[in-house]
């Protein structure tokens, strides 16, 4: 008889990871720290490359301190953290996570686990979106962030969100040519949030630098733009779009675009967590409490992995799931520590709902794309097909049809906007059309991992 | 059952379950003029007969089982002009793997069994195996041939199949679970989706849940839920013509025209209660390992879906096909463990002729419920 597993699991070495791993090695513990990513950092402090020497500043802009800080962080618990790098959790059952690294499958067995699996860009899905030179705007980022490679010499943002604004700033300012910034969100839409945006005190200040920066600098900037096709031969040429009441042509050779993020849930969905329709974001999101407990025992969520909430909340949230775990053990708490991250996290709450209300996902756009566009650019599906395939208000049952959903990204991508186009046929909520069914492995492994 | 408030509708024929079995035997009795009303609880298709392999097999099979498979493979190939669609259907060849010496064996006394029933076998030994099949395994060492057999796309088969029924007059209720179900001495009485139904003919095609009917009716069977594990990989270059099979069953691949791979073997896990099911990781490892071992070249291969789903499997691993032992009018047609999608078509066919004629030419006692009489609930799977 073995004894019984007491290991804690953090999937996930981004803000929220980082921050619960700490937390756990505070309690005592030592957790195992695995990420698909060969370093750590997550998303918006990824770090480069071996050999890579742009400076912090270079790299992360206004939130140097902030990665300077969380990498300082990780580094300190280097010895102190079973850590995984370039592991990828491809499905958990209750008490395990079976894994992938140097092409072998492996398992790591954990009494409990925290899931900071992050987030990925939500697109909207328009005729030409599959040329090559088309990227999403983390796409784009993470080519100059991490390679300093931009995805073209003239590069159109389009979009909405924070990060629109922000990818087309840092290429602008790493000497790349802004065509234009085209954000899908009328002014007013934004401008309505303003009051409540004001709660964000240092982030809104940045955020509306940020979105002062492309007109300051004598870049183009359409808002309440309406995309109408990015085009090209072999590559793109230009990005036809509509606004202020009339159709133009942006010429331009690569399109960076993005409707926000959407969490990466799977390995909540495969440990059984619920999920709710969340009628601001328009997702399906898996229950916790603020907390970061799920109600299924030993399962405890974080940062945008649960929901949109961007890296300081994450990094709150992983300290706060990560005391939960401590608490579940019966170790001893800091309690003023856990008051403190309650209200820190708390106080974002307003922040965070006006900004998911300043830049809404265009459902409609989604909802009312061409027949003739790509939905599902795995299985070459098209809305029009989806909308043929006379379906019961049911994705999984349109995917069964259409096969929209059945390739490598197993829906990620295509899912959100095949479901407002769905809806849209349907003529119902496209909450009712229902999300589709998940199954490991949560990211594509090769056969080979199983041999002997 | 017998609140006062409920509609009542009246039908010739009741048919529990919307899965391959229930959706063809919908199509053949309407098309006799049958009033029939079929009830799904979820959507058709959408338990074992709409997530199954795809293999549409005839070799291999349980010599009791081939009448029926040699129908069923008659009606598959007329399925555009029954069904207005193909269902990908396609005649690839099945091609059943030997890997040493007693597989042979097995490989070879088959030809016997299949050559009573008129199925078309050629036995390939090691040499022109490898020449034929260059990328298979060096550890195979002979291969039978059903040319006829091929593979289908379970998604569309239910589906078209009620569609095509519903054209020839059949109700198919979907989103409509049997809450309750009895004989009331002048005929059947089925609680669903708010109605009871009426009728003088009640057909069990309930799948692996068939038991609990059939238990209803005083005719408790040893049915147990099977989970066949499957696995498809992204597209590569086509390359495998045949459905591959081996002696033994522990694995079994074909390649789909648009390059995905699909693989077979081992079994998953299931709670046939809400009703659950996932493929396992120890089980699907193990057919890798099989799979890379039958066809080197796929250790490349990335898999980007596994799944599986719930079949009703038997003791002996046959179905129940025929008449209740207790109760008359009703008929029973569940309990495919794991083999049922191919004879899926036939099976309505069957079931229209007992109710029309009250006979039918297949042999049908290796079905009988009867068999399991006496088995007590002890060694009964519940399936929870
Ligand atoms: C492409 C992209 C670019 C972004 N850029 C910015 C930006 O510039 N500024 C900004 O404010 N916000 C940005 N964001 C938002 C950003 O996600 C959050 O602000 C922040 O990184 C959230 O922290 P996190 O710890 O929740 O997730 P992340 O930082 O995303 O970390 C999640 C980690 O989990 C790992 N992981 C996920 N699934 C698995 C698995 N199954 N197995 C193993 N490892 C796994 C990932 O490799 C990743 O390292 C970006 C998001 C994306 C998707
Ligand atoms: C993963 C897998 C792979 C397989 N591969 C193959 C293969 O390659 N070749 C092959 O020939 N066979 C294969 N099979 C077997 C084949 O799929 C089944 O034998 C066949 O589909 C059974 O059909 P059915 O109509 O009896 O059952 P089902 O398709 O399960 O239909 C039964 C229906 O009854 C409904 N139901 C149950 N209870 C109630 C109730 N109370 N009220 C209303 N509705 C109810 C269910 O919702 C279900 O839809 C496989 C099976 C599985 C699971």
């Amino acid at each position: 008889m073995s004894a019984p597993v007491s290991t804690v699991a953090v999937v996930g070495a981004g803000p929220a990871g980082t921050r619960a791993a700490e937390v756990l090695v505070r309690a005592g513990l030592r957790p195992v720290v695995l990420d698909e990513a060969p370093d750590n950092g997550g998303r918006i402090f990824q770090r480069p490359p071996p050999g890579f020497t742009r400076p912090y500043e270079a790299l992360y802009g206004s939130v140097a301190p902030q990665a300077r800080a969380l990498h300082a962080a990780f580094d300190g618990l280097r010895g102190r953290v079973d850590y995984r790098p370039s592991t990828l959790a491809w499905h958990l059952r209750p008490g395990t996570l079976h894994t992938l690294s140097d092409g072998q499958a492996g398992q790591v067995d954990f009494a409990q686990a925290i899931l900071c699996t992050g987030a990925m860009d939500r697109v909207v899905p328009l005729p030409g979106w599959t040329r090559p030179g088309v990227t999403t705007l983390g796409g784009a980022q993470i080519a100059l962030k991490t390679q300093g490679c931009a995805i073209g010499r003239r590069v159109a943002f389009l979009g909405t969100g924070p990060l629109l604004w922000l990818v087309a700033m840092q290429y602008a300012k790493a000497g790349a040519t802004v065509a234009a910034v085209l954000d899908t969100t009328p002014l007013a839409t934004k401008a309505r949030q303003a009051p409540a945006l004001l709660a964000g005190g240092r982030a809104f200040l940045t955020g509306l630098r940020m979105m002062a920066w492309p007109r300051l600098h004598g870049v183009k900037v359409v808002e309440g733009a309406t995309p109408l096709e990015i085009t090209g031969t072999d590559g793109v040429d230009g990005l036809r779009y509509r606004g202020g009441g009339r159709e133009h042509v942006l010429a331009c050779d690569a399109v960076a675009m993005g409707w926000g993020l959407k969490p990466e849930t799977q390995l909540a969905d495969l440990a059984g967590v619920p999920f709710d329709f969340d009628l601001v974001q328009r997702l399906h999101l898996p229950r916790r409490n603020d907390a970061g407990r799920t109600p299924v025992v030993g399962i405890y969520l974080a940062g945008d992995g649960a929901r949109i909430g961007g890296a300081e909340l994450a990094e709150l949230q992983g300290a706060r799931a990560a005391w939960s775990v401590v608490e579940d053990r019966g170790l001893p708490l800091d309690l003023p520590e856990i008051a403190r991250l309650d209200r820190a996290i708390a106080a974002q709450a307003g922040f965070r709902r006006a900004l998911d209300l300043a830049f809404p996902y265009p459902h409609a756009l989604a909802a009312e794309m061409p027949d003739a566009t790509t939905l599902c650019r795995c299985e070459a599906v098209t809305a029009g097909e989806l909308r043929a395939a006379a379906a019961p208000h049911d994705l999984n049952r349109a995917k069964a049809l259409t096969r929209l959903g059945m390739g490598r990204c197993q829906g990620r991508v295509c899912g959100p906007p095949g479901a407002e186009v769905l809806a849209a046929a349907l003529g119902c909520e496209v909450s009712e059309v229902g999300r589709l069914r998940g199954q490991w492995p949560v990211k594509p492994v090769p056969l080979s991992m199983a041999a002997e | 059952m017998s609140t006062p408030a409920l509609a009542t509708q009246q039908a010739d024929v009741v048919i529990v379950g919307g899965g391959g079995a229930g959706c063809s035997a919908a199509l053949h009795l309407a098309q006799r003029g049958a009033r029939v009303v079929v009830l799904e609880r979820g959507l058709v298709g959408s338990q074992a007969s709409g997530v199954n392999y795809g293999g549409v097999r005839q070799q291999g099979r349980h010599p009791a089982e081939l009448p029926i498979a040699r129908r069923a493979h008659a009606l598959w190939q007329r399925l555009p002009e029954l069904l207005g669609t193909d269902c990908e259907f396609e005649v690839t060849g099945h091609l059943k793997l030997a890997r040493d010496e007693a597989e042979e064996a097995d490989l070879v006394a088959y030809l016997d069994v299949a050559r009573v029933h008129g199925l078309r076998l050629r036995l390939i030994g090691r040499n022109s195996l490898h020449r034929d099949y260059p990328w298979l395994g060096p550890r195979v060492v002979a291969g039978s041939l059903a040319p006829d057999d091929g593979a289908a796309n379970p998604r569309l088969l239910a589906p078209a199949l009620a569609r095509a029924a519903i054209a020839a007059g059949a109700q198919v209720l979907e989103g409509a679970e049997v809450l309750g179900l009895a004989h009331d001495g002048a005929g059947f009485v089925a609680e669903a989706a708010g109605t009871l139904f009426r009728a003088p003919w009640l057909l069990n095609c309930a799948g692996f849940w068939g038991g609990k009917i059939a238990a209803t009716f005083g005719e408790p069977v040893p049915v147990s839920p099977m989970s066949p594990l499957m696995l498809v990989s992204e597209p590569v270059p086509w390359f495998i013509e045949p459905n591959l099979g081996v002696v033994g069953g522990n694995v079994y691949l074909r390649q789909i025209r648009r390059g995905n791979i699909i693989f077979g073997g081992g079994r998953g896990e299931n709670d046939p209660a809400i009703p659950y099911a996932r493929a396992l990781p120890g089980p699907a490892m193990r057919a890798m390992r099989l799979a890379s071992e039958l066809v080197p070249a796929l250790a490349g291969v990335q898999i980007i879906r596994s799944w599986t789903g719930i079949d009703g499997e038997m003791p002996d691993h046959l179905p129940v096909i025929g008449a209740s032992a207790t109760t008359p009018g009703l008929l029973h047609a569940f309990g495919f463990s794991g083999h049922g999608f191919q004879l899926g078509p036939a099976i309505g066919a069957i079931l229209a002729e007992l109710v029309f004629d009250g006979r039918t030419d297949l042999p049908l006692e290796p079905f009988a419920i009867g068999r399991f009489a006496g088995t007590t609930a002890s060694t009964m799977g519940d399936g929870t």
